[in-house]
């Protein structure tokens, strides 16, 4: 085999390549670079992520490794939404950084290693690849979340979630043999043949299933496999939780929506109502533990539970209207998430983090701007028009009701009014309390920036729905 | 071919009391050295299947290294069984009821005889024959599955990095010595001679 024959083989997956030695490289200069690497690395990370994306939308659409690896429109526009998460955690991470006393230059790459193993889940067309993308992206987060090692709550928070990853893991791996036993092919595109042709399945590939959603449903934090979420948020540093609340579930969701679509698009009918059951589970649960949170690390925790049931519900059509409005709904919740944290990294009291909700009382007279982005971004959350968030709740719904399902539409509304309390209790502490000890002037200006940014972009989201809609559409059918 | 079966038979039994024997014997060294019987033994019964790739695979990593590290775990951390065994009477009737639970399945699938016996065959991606396993998978994993095998070892990696990012300390309050700084002094510069008056001291 010559070298231009090689060169078509790997040109789909170029942008991971192009990660991986990228990344390489930047580990080898980290270590023979002076103490002071930590700012440089960073900077080349987020270039080198910028370049990647550059990539993965000149890529083309077509199948690569003998079916192994899949590019196609969907993994495209789930890997820009990935990209953003990757370069914003790693924006709002030096200030953060810089306070530690050790030359962490091991986190930006890190973060470069979960990426590229997100890449891969969004673009795994075979149950073997799904796993390895799976284990990568979730090793390269363990350390991540133990990266504090010198504080008891984010080793503990990490050791938790290690333990209860490996465990998901090992269900993840189980429902792939047992997918493998009863159809004979990992590949998915084997499968759906399998699938298409014999039209009695054993119940052994059902059980193989919910085994494989299990996993996932783990990954993703959909209730009943919440558990984690809310310690291990509120456990790691904030920066942390901002990465673990963006990238990773956008990408495990793109791979529950190719798994569901792809090859078992055949067994609708079996998991509907076990897709339907998990999502009406974690809007309930979303809208009604976050009532009583007081920390606003674990209020996000919940928040996210909840918004990935919604996105379930789109999930639970079925059809390219729900993955379009799924995908839409991900739009929507990137830039709010990014605001959020933004806004929680801004909360500093006496040179150092707050994160209690009765910290933000009276933020509308010491800090009128910073109030003003996080009332638009919980008004956004609960969904009020026309903010971002209620049109990503409104396709998701609209996408429930095409499909009929009337009962899940009405439960995910019900949840949505739920939930609206403890956004708006957010805007009343901080708009209609006085402030007891007002917070420390913002200083670190990426946060400022990306703060106000995300702000800009969801009040003016509206302007921008048909062209974000077209895409999504157009990106919304999964394989080629 | 009554050999293979009394092979089979030998092998099988002996597996069996050496795993009896792992849960049972009171030295923790002695119940790690019947865990390394027992993988021999189920090395054994991989070979007479026809699986010496597998067979390979558990003598070089379960053998070669988690049985070893088990080891060295029981030599260095001061486990007391006795302590670990207090609960055995209180988990028991849990434990049985799962054992039973398991062994009704397992009488289930036997006799019902649901079980088909060329399922190999019927398999999308058969057992190649004529070729040894090893070479079938030598075969695929550098050719279908090289992407697969990449994220393996890049996940290999990773773990590394990890290993090395939560654990190393860099000490500062160590003494350390340069050889090159100890070879460019000057003895001029750091030996004092002294004239010591008698029974004055320095």
């Amino acid at each position: 085999m010559d070298l231009a024959s090689t060169f078509s083989i790997i040109t789909p997956a170029s942008p991971e390549i192009f990660l991986v030695i990228s990344a390489l490289t930047l580990l080898m200069a980290g270590l023979f670079m002076s103490t002071n690497s930590l700012k440089i690395i960073s900077y080349s990370t987020i270039i080198i992520l910028l370049l990647t994306a550059i990539l993965v939308i000149q890529s083309e659409n077509t199948l690569a490794f003998q079916g192994l690896f899949i590019s196609d429109n969907f993994a495209r526009f789930i890997k820009i939404i990935i990209i953003l998460g990757a370069v914003f955690s790693i924006l709002i991470s030096f200030e953060h950084l810089k306070r530690s006393e050790n030359n962490l230059f091991e986190y930006p790459l890190l973060i470069l290693f979960t990426t590229l193993g997100m890449m891969l889940m969004t673009s795994a067309n075979d149950l073997i690849l799904l796993y390895m993308s799976v284990e990568l992206q979730s090793i390269a987060l363990y350390v991540i979340a133990t990266i504090q090692r010198n504080t008891l709550k984010s080793t503990e928070a990490g050791l938790k979630y290690f333990v209860l990853g490996a465990l998901s893991s090992g269900i993840l791996l189980y429902g792939c043999s047992i997918i493998y036993g009863f159809t004979g092919t990992t590949s998915f595109n084997g499968i759906a043949t399998f699938l298409s042709t014999n039209r009695s399945t054993s119940p052994g590939l059902i059980i193989g299933l919910i085994f494989l959603i299990s996993g996932l449903a783990f990954k993703v934090s959909i209730a009943p496999f919440h558990m984690w979420t809310p310690d291990v948020y509120e456990g790691v540093p904030t920066p942390v939780t901002a990465l673990f609340a963006l990238a990773p579930k956008v990408a495990a969701l793109a791979l529950f929506l190719r798994v569901m679509i792809d090859p078992f698009r055949d067994l609708l009918i079996s998991w509907q109502p076990i897709i339907a059951f998990l999502s009406i589970v974690s809007v309930l649960i979303g809208g009604l533990a976050a009532i009583m949170q007081t920390n606003i690390k674990r209020l996000m925790a919940y928040s996210s539970i909840a918004h990935m049931g919604y996105s379930l519900i789109g999930l639970a059509s079925g059809n390219e209207t729900g993955v379009t409005s799924v995908l839409m709904y991900l739009t929507t919740y990137t830039f709010t998430i990014i605001g959020t944290f933004s806004g929680i990294l801004c909360m500093r009291r006496n040179d150092s983090p707050v994160e209690n909700i009765s910290d933000l009382t009276g933020l509308s007279d010491t800090h009128p701007i910073m109030a003003l982005a996080l009332m638009i971004f919980m008004l956004s959350m609960s969904g009020i028009p026309p903010l971002a968030g209620f049109f990503g709740k409104w396709f998701i719904f609209m996408s429930a009701i095409d499909a009929d399902l009337y009962l899940l539409a009405a439960i995910g509304i019900l949840s949505t009014v739920i939930s609206a309390f403890y956004y708006l209790r957010i805007i009343k502490i901080m708009y209609f309390e006085e402030a007891i000890e007002p917070l420390d002037a913002i200083i670190d200006k990426k946060s400022q920036l990306a703060l106000c940014g995300s702000a800009m972009i969801i009040v003016f989201f509206f302007l921008f729905i048909k062209p974000i809609h077209n895409t999504a559409m157009s990106s919304s059918i999964i394989g080629i | 071919m009554p050999l293979l079966a009394l092979i089979f038979y030998v092998l099988a039994i002996v597996t069996i009391a050496s795993a009896v024997m792992v849960v049972t014997s009171r030295n923790p060294v002695h119940a790690v050295l019947f865990l390394i019987l027992t993988f021999f033994n189920a090395t054994g019964l991989f070979l007479l299947m026809g699986a010496e790739f597998l067979a390979m695979i558990l003598l070089i990593i379960y053998v070669g290294a988690i049985a070893v590290l088990f080891l060295f775990v029981v030599m260095m951390l001061n486990i007391n069984l006795v302590m670990l065994r207090q609960g055995f009477t209180s988990y028991l009737p849990l434990g049985g009821l799962i054992i039973i639970v398991l062994l009704t399945e397992l009488i289930m699938v036997i006799g019902l005889g649901d079980i088909d016996l060329n399922i190999a065959a019927k398999a999308t991606s058969p057992i190649p024959y004529h070729v040894p396993n090893a070479e079938a998978i030598g075969r695929v994993i550098y050719t279908q599955y090289v992407l697969a095998f990449h994220a393996a070892g890049i996940i290999l990696l990773v773990s590394m990095i990890g290993a090395i990012v939560l654990t190393l300390r860099q000490r500062t309050d160590v003494k350390r010595q340069s050889i090159d700084k100890q070879n460019l002094l000057l003895s001029e510069e750091v030996v004092e001679l002294v004239e010591v008056t008698r029974s004055k001291g320095v």
